[in-house]
């Protein structure tokens, strides 16, 4: 936001020659969904910023509700065909915890492992696929890998060990079908899973290489102040659960956290804004590693740490452009959880537990690739939703967004070319891999009740 | 000889559909040798208006812009071809189309409802413009993708194919989840062509992939009766993700006493 001092700067600068910008891009490639920016630039001013998000919302929320506890993972994995596991996750956790039911030591793992199927190969898709070509100087994928050929190759690989890692358990990578409440529907046989740890030990190098490379990347230099807000365990990187703790000092348990947050619409997107405790914030794997770096395991630890040596890249960062850092950081850790625990892999008794519903409330979060994931669930007797609230990440993102466009196209100069500042703005946006066909879905059914 | 042009476009979906084709992995560049990807926003191609040979659409229709923009990519496509569950048959999100909710529930959610424009209904494709072929599921995968892109280089047809799920359980050597274990399996009324995913992991087919030929609903709903299913949850069985597909809309709403959904919950 123009702070006081800046509309004295504009104040004196009026009598300059007036130079007015208007970008409008109608549509923004390499993010998931559809999205328009709109900015208004004048002087030394910019008069209107907005990402508009417009994608006709799908009501998922309300398509919840009268559906059977068993029915609710192959429903919200429809969300989001990109992060399906996230939503089948954070579902399970809510609809066990409202039954009292607790799965598993196997199940708990493997819910781990399949997690982190889906951790390389988002975080693959989007460093490769949207992020790079921002970086190196290319319209897209296609066209960088003329010139990066054995880059985008092996992108394109570590994203297929992810989604062979994902149909392990759960038979396709988009909208699988394997996890249920209570464990999975079948455990993978022992072959399988050492197939399965073949692969996994072939791409650890070329993560670690990824790692290395992107560490060299020309990436801008831009600090700026924000809170980062993740999942936290006490044993373990963040993904599957824990509390919810912020750079502030926040840290309350899952069921706390609507207590802290506050959503609100605003007329030019159909996504909600998301506020804690009043304030923007920001999640997503650069705000998750920020606020775990002693909980990297040793071996990513130093290979971070010599990826780094000699570079402008440290951590904790407060460079958003350190985020496609934390997403290959991510990819070796994905890489390094799935070996830990398919190396110790032994057939299960049973792969899930009875789950007997009952009425009542639960809470589930995980740690999306993109950030926080909230879901609560209130069931009758019968095991059928009563209602349904889900916070995705990029709506949580989205008020950190627009702050952050407005103070890094300031730091970046207004005075740059439309075409210059159109580019700074789209990276900054693709910095936060905003999930939009995520985003619009979700609504809070609190708010017509004000007022 | 020019590549032939192609275009991919996206409405109301999940971009999970779009997917088949970013997953190819390694096999995606070599795609491209063969076709010239014109317009795909995701992957970073904005060329939104030039016409190509071959126009993939995912998603359903429900807004006005959507409405038009699909007109002006038929007009502007040799060969349309409908990817998905929300192309084809309108997706899990027309869920809506079934009760006079749309409004309400804009009401419900959003402070400013006067903002958010969305036609009542969510339809498919084919509600609205011609559609050469379509490929059903949720997702589709690469394969049918791949398929569907070769025969079209080689000039032919694809290959329609809607024969059952409980048949390709057979090729697979699946055991039947609704004999072995009583488990309502839409198998017999959908249509083949994801392998069988959900059998071969030991659980029901949800019918994502559509209506196979001349499904039987009225015997399948009678059968999940005997399974001890209430009218209810077997209505909640043919309204999933296809629930606007005209067979499983009737048997849906048939199993209802009120004829009604979503059912009345307090
Ligand atoms: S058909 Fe299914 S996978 Fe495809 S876009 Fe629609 S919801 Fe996503
Ligand atoms: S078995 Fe049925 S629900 Fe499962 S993937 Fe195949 S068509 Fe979809």
């Amino acid at each position: 936001m123009p702070d006081s001092r800046h509309c004295l700067q504009d104040a004196i600068q009026l009598n300059m020659t007036e130079r007015r910008i208007k970008i409008h891009v109608p549509a923004l490639t390499r993010v998931e969904g559809e999205g328009a920016l709109h900015l208004e630039v004048r002087n030394d001013t910019i008069e209107q910023l907005q990402l508009s998000i417009f994608e006709p919302p799908r009501y998922f929320e309300k398509f919840l509700e009268g559906r059977a506890y068993s029915e609710i993972l192959d429903i919200v994995a429809r969300i989001c065909g990109i992060c399906p596991i996230a939503y089948q996750m954070s579902a399970a956790q809510a609809i066990e915890s409202a039954f009292g039911s607790e799965i598993n030591p196997w199940a708990q793992d493997m819910r781990r492992v399949f997690y982190c199927g889906e951790w390389l190969q988002s975080h693959a898709l989007h460093i490769h696929l949207l992020a790079l070509p921002d970086f190196l100087g290319f319209q897209n994928a296609i066209e960088m890998s003329a010139s990066y050929p054995k880059e985008v190759r092996r992108g394109l690989q570590l994203q297929g060990v992810g989604n062979a890692l994902i149909s392990l358990f759960g038979a396709r990578s988009v909208h699988p079908v394997g996890a249920c409440p209570g464990g999975f529907y079948r455990a993978p046989d022992l072959p399988a899973v050492q197939t399965m740890i073949a692969k996994l030990e072939a791409a650890r190098p070329e993560a670690v290489a990824l790692l290395e490379w992107v560490c060299t990347l020309p990436l801008p230099q831009d600090d700026q102040t924000f809170t980062s807000v993740s999942l936290q365990h006490p044993r373990e990187y963040p993904l599957y659960s824990g509390r919810i703790v912020s750079s502030n000092g926040l840290d309350i348990a899952a069921e706390a956290f609507d207590a802290h947050m506050q959503e609100n619409h605003r007329p030019h997107s159909t996504a909600l804004y998301a506020h804690l405790d009043g304030e923007p914030y920001l999640v997503g794997p650069l705000a998750r590693l920020n606020l775990n770096l002693d909980q990297l395991p040793d071996a990513v630890a130093n290979t971070l740490q010599q990826a780094t040596a000699g570079t402008a890249v440290t951590f904790p960062s407060r460079n958003m452009f350190h985020s496609v850092v934390a997403r290959a950081v991510e990819i070796l850790l994905a890489i390094d959880e799935a070996l830990r625990l398919l190396r110790n892999y032994h057939c299960p008794a049973t792969p899930a537990v009875a789950v007997t519903p009952r009425a009542g409330t639960g809470v589930g979060a995980s740690e999306a690739p993109r950030g926080l994931l909230w879901h609560r669930y209130d069931f009758d007797d019968q095991g059928l939703v009563r209602s349904a609230r889900i916070v995705p990440p990029t709506s949580q993102n989205q008020a950190r967004i627009e702050a952050d466009l407005h103070r890094s196209l300031r730091t970046f100069g207004l005075d740059q070319s439309d075409e210059a500042l159109r580019l700074r703005s789209e990276m900054v946006i693709r910095n936060y891999d905003p999930c939009i066909s995520c985003a619009t879905h979700f609504l809070d059914l609190q708010i017509d009740r004000r007022p | 000889m020019s590549k032939p042009l192609v275009a991919v476009h996206k409405f109301s979906s999940c971009d999970g559909c779009q997917l088949a084709f970013l997953n190819l992995g390694p096999a995606l560049l070599t795609l491209t040798e063969q076709v010239e990807i014109r317009h795909f926003l995701e992957a970073g191609l904005d060329d939104p208006e030039t016409a190509v040979e071959i126009a993939f659409v995912e998603g359903s229709i429900s807004t006005d812009e959507e409405l038009a923009r699909i007109q002006r990519i038929r007009a502007q496509s040799k060969t349309l071809i409908s990817i998905g569950a929300c192309a084809t048959s309108g997706g899990l999100q027309a869920l809506r189309n079934l009760g006079d909710t749309e409004s309400d529930w804009r009401q419900a959610i959003y402070a400013q409802p006067e903002y958010i424009r969305t036609l009542q209904h969510a339809t498919p494709i084919k509600d609205h413009v011609k559609v050469d072929f379509e490929l059903w599921g949720c997702p589709i995968n690469s394969q049918q993708l791949v398929a569907a892109i070769r025969s079209l280089l080689f000039g032919v047809p694809p290959l329609e194919n809607d024969a059952k799920l409980c048949l390709e359980c057979k090729r697979q050597q699946a055991v039947c989840v609704m004999v072995t274990k009583g488990t309502p399996c839409m198998g017999p009324v959908t249509r083949a062509g994801c392998g069988a995913l959900c059998p071969r992991f030991g659980r029901d087919c949800y019918a994502c992939y559509g209506p196979g030929e001349n499904p039987n609903t009225d015997a399948l709903a009678a059968r999940f009766s005997g399974l001890g299913l209430l009218p209810d949850a077997i209505a909640r069985r043919f309204l999933l993700i296809n629930s606007n597909a005209p067979a499983y809309r009737d048997a849906g709403l048939k199993a209802l006493p009120s004829g009604r959904y979503p059912t009345q919950h307090d």
